[in-house]
């Protein structure tokens, strides 16, 4: 009985540390960060054609998650958008995403800005300052590993910490299955 | 009331009604008996869902209402069953100015002297339209919003020109009221609210009441070097106009940022209020609501210029009931305060010593950077934010739609960047004592107490509407528009609009004779910002701290926007 609670116990130990970050210490510079495929629709004209998705370069680095943190705050996101809930700016920690949930997406969002009072950053940060924001945003609504989002804030909190939310589904999730397509 | 607010044509001009801001009709058709009997007349949807501060514009049996961005304009022709649209005018606002609107994308309504209606558009535009055509007569760029400046009040016509001032007090612009010559569009005069005399309009024969606001580029030497210019001061809210005095009274924002100890001083000339010269814009005198304001007091709201008996005496006052919490009463010549009473819950002063003038602040509720300072009461937007209120002298009493919110407030380092928020804060907001989080309260001016109040679950964020017929009307963030008993406060009748309100309702005479009571619904504003802009309230600092008082009220409306206009049968 021993053994079997002992067992149990260092299977879930090896499942926790599974949810460990994995920092990258060699993190690229910022010229060779990656170029996002951008696609703004789940309508394509003509066959559906499977575009390789942006992986985010630092959804899964804690310490550049929260360097995105203080950017957030530093460049005034927070201003707008707050810990999340919104203000000015739309919600970011739903699972409603105007332009797109991808992290391709929320990089061209905040590079461009948007028409309805976003305003273009491609022009003042770098683009892996911009990536480490794209990271940042994307904990705000589980959507990074978990052990990757920050903790605790040392301010008034105003929400969960991001390690502590349960990821979003954005919306819209249905992707039609392979067989489907003629 | 001063004679020039007296007397009523049936029209309702300017969102204030008078120059006095008394908001009162002397229509009596609808009275406590038969108000039960109200009917829709008409509605009209504006096709737009964001907050809707407007108060709609009645001249020459037309009917005026602007939008919140992209701020259309429409004319509703009132000689035809169902008031028929007569023209529609789009001033095509750049959309990117929603990015600097810091409490939704409202627009407080247009003016309308000599066959124009004057509007204002929330990327700093001012533009006068014909009101018969509809055809755009002039339009002036007044402000940019690339330093965050945006404007969302009401134009105030005096005379040959066109009064208007900017907002932007959460992104560090630097507050003025301009006047623009109503033929043309051109800017006639600019006064700011910080910076040296010159830039203020303070010259010789500025005499304000109290020594603490004398001496030379107060404007300046009241801010740590160089604050001035992102010291904020805005002029988003209402003026008032004396023709007898020839003089118009016009307050001022919040100092920028929101966090104090950033800018040690007295913040001269923010949080205050100016009496101009109607025709050059020179100061004359100017007082102080908030030397060196802690908690975002903006000290715009509306000032009702009324002659009352205090001390014996009739004399010439200006009624301002303040985001602090004080119902002033002040000496519209001189800038005298002659009595400042608590009109909802304080604890962030202790009263306002009337021999100094002086607001004495509550040490206890001081932010201090890096600290969380709990329970600061009234909250941020004050125990009465813009939404202004409304006098009938048949009570002598002043109505006043205002709200019930404590916070929690952390300052934090603001980062100016020019075109982005500059508050330096974080706030967190709740009911206040006794759990309701609004009021409709009648105040007897004269008496310095409460005459009756009503409560609200939700912040009260319309204006009020008082009349001849002793009936008073406001309306409720969950959509209710209330009709209530002048001198009880019982309530004789409601309506459920199809979304919130948190406009300005009036009155007019309609062209067959009879008084009509119009309304617009539409949720959002500072207070409907969780509907309006779709806010997750899981995050209790959403909206500056808003997110967190409201946090039910999607589950009581959703957006909307319609003009409703009642009338008996």
């Amino acid at each position: 009985m021993t053994r079997t609670v002992l067992c149990a116990s260092a299977l879930v130990l090896l499942a926790l540390a599974c949810e460990r970050e994995d920092r990258d210490f060699h993190s690229d510079p910022a010229a060779a960060t990656p170029k996002p495929n951008i696609v703004m629709s789940s309508l394509q004209p003509g066959p559906v054609a499977v575009i390789p998705k942006t992986e985010a370069p630092y959804d899964d680095n804690a310490w550049m998650t929260a360097e995105g943190m203080r950017l957030y705050h530093q460049m005034n996101c927070s201003g707008c958008h707050f810990e999340g809930g919104g203000g000015i700016g739309p919600p970011l920690m739903d699972d409603e995403w105007i332009y797109g949930s991808d992290p391709a997406n929320i990089y061209a969002t905040i590079a461009e800005g948007r028409p309805g009072g976003m305003p273009p950053w491609g022009t003042r940060m770098t683009p892996q300052q911009i990536w480490t924001v794209v990271s940042y945003v994307r904990s705000l609504s589980g959507l990074t590993p978990r052990g990757a989002r920050p903790g605790r804030s040392d301010h008034m909190s105003g929400n969960l910490a991001p390690q502590n939310r349960t990821p979003e589904k954005p919306k819209p999730t249905f992707t039609p299955p392979a067989s489907w397509r003629p | 009331m001063p004679a020039f607010a007296t007397g009523d044509d049936g029209q309702w001009v300017r969102p204030a009604r008078d120059y006095a801001s008394t908001r009162y009709s002397a229509m009596a058709e609808i009275t406590p008996q038969n108000v039960s009997q109200l009917k829709v007349a008409f509605t009209f949807a504006t096709g737009v869902l964001r907050g809707h501060e407007e108060a709609p514009i009645v001249a020459n049996n037309t009917m005026y209402i602007v939008t919140p961005f992209p701020n259309i304009l429409y004319a509703l022709d009132l000689t035809q069953p169902g008031a028929p649209l007569k023209w529609t005018f789009k001033p095509q606002p750049d959309a990117a100015a929603q990015g600097v609107a810091c409490c939704d994308v409202v627009n407080r309504g247009v003016a309308y002297a000599d066959g124009r209606i004057v509007m204002n558009t929330l990327d700093a535009q001012t533009i006068a339209v014909d009101a018969t055509s509809g055809k755009q007569l002039w339009r002036t760029r007044v402000g940019d919003i690339n330093t965050g400046e945006s404007v969302t009040m009401a134009p105030l016509i005096v005379k040959d020109k066109v009064l208007v001032g900017n907002s932007g007090g959460e992104f560090g612009v630097r507050g003025w009221l301009t006047a623009l010559d109503l033929a043309t569009g051109r800017i006639v005069w600019r006064a700011y609210a910080t910076g040296p005399d010159s830039l203020v309009k303070i010259g010789p024969r500025f005499k304000p009441f109290y020594d603490v606001n004398k001496g030379k580029d107060l404007g300046v030497t009241s801010f740590p070097p160089e604050k001035w210019k992102t010291g904020g001061g805005t002029m988003w809210g209402w003026i008032s106009y004396d023709p007898d005095l020839n003089i118009v009274y016009a307050g001022t924002g919040n100092p920028g940022p929101w966090d104090p100890d950033s800018r040690p001083g007295r913040n001269l000339w923010t949080s205050g209020i100016f009496a101009r010269d109607a025709d050059s814009g020179d100061a004359l005198w100017f007082y102080q609501w908030n030397p060196h304001d802690m908690h975002d007091y903006d000290g715009i709201n509306e000032q009702l210029l009324l002659d009352l008996p205090i001390g014996g005496r009739t004399r010439k006052v200006l009624v301002r009931p303040e985001r602090n919490g004080y119902l002033y009463v002040l000496d519209r010549t001189t800038g005298e305060v002659l009595s400042a009473d608590p009109f909802g819950f304080i604890n962030s002063s202790k009263g306002v010593d009337l021999r100094t003038g002086e607001l004495i602040l509550n040490p206890d509720k001081a932010p201090v950077l890096g600290k969380v300072v709990r329970d600061i009461c009234p909250a941020a937007p004050g125990a009465k934010d813009w939404q202004p209120s409304s006098y009938s002298p048949r009570t002598g009493l002043l109505y006043l739609p205002h709200q019930n919110l404590c916070m929690d407030f952390e300052s934090v380092e603001a980062n100016y960047i020019m075109g982005t928020p500059y508050v330096g804060a974080n706030v967190k907001m709740f009911a206040g004592p006794g759990g309701n989080r609004g009021f409709f309260t009648a105040w007897d001016i004269v008496g310095r107490k409460v005459a009756w109040q009503v409560k609200e679950d939700f912040p009260v964020w319309s204006g009020a509407l008082a009349t001849a017929g002793d009936v008073v009307f406001y309306g409720t963030l969950d959509g209710w528009f209330k009709a209530v008993d002048a001198h009880t406060g019982a309530l004789l009748w409601k309506f459920r609009t199809g979304s919130g309100i948190i406009s300005q309702p009036i009155t007019y005479r309609g062209p067959d004779g009879k008084q009509y009571v119009a309304v617009v619904d539409g949720v959002g504003g500072w207070a409907g910002a969780i509907v309006a802009g779709s806010l997750d309230a899981r995050d209790s600092l959403a909206a500056l701290g808003m997110a967190n008082a409201m946090r039910d009220l999607p589950q009581k409306v959703a957006k909307g926007g319609t003009v409703y206009v009642f009338a008996l049968p």
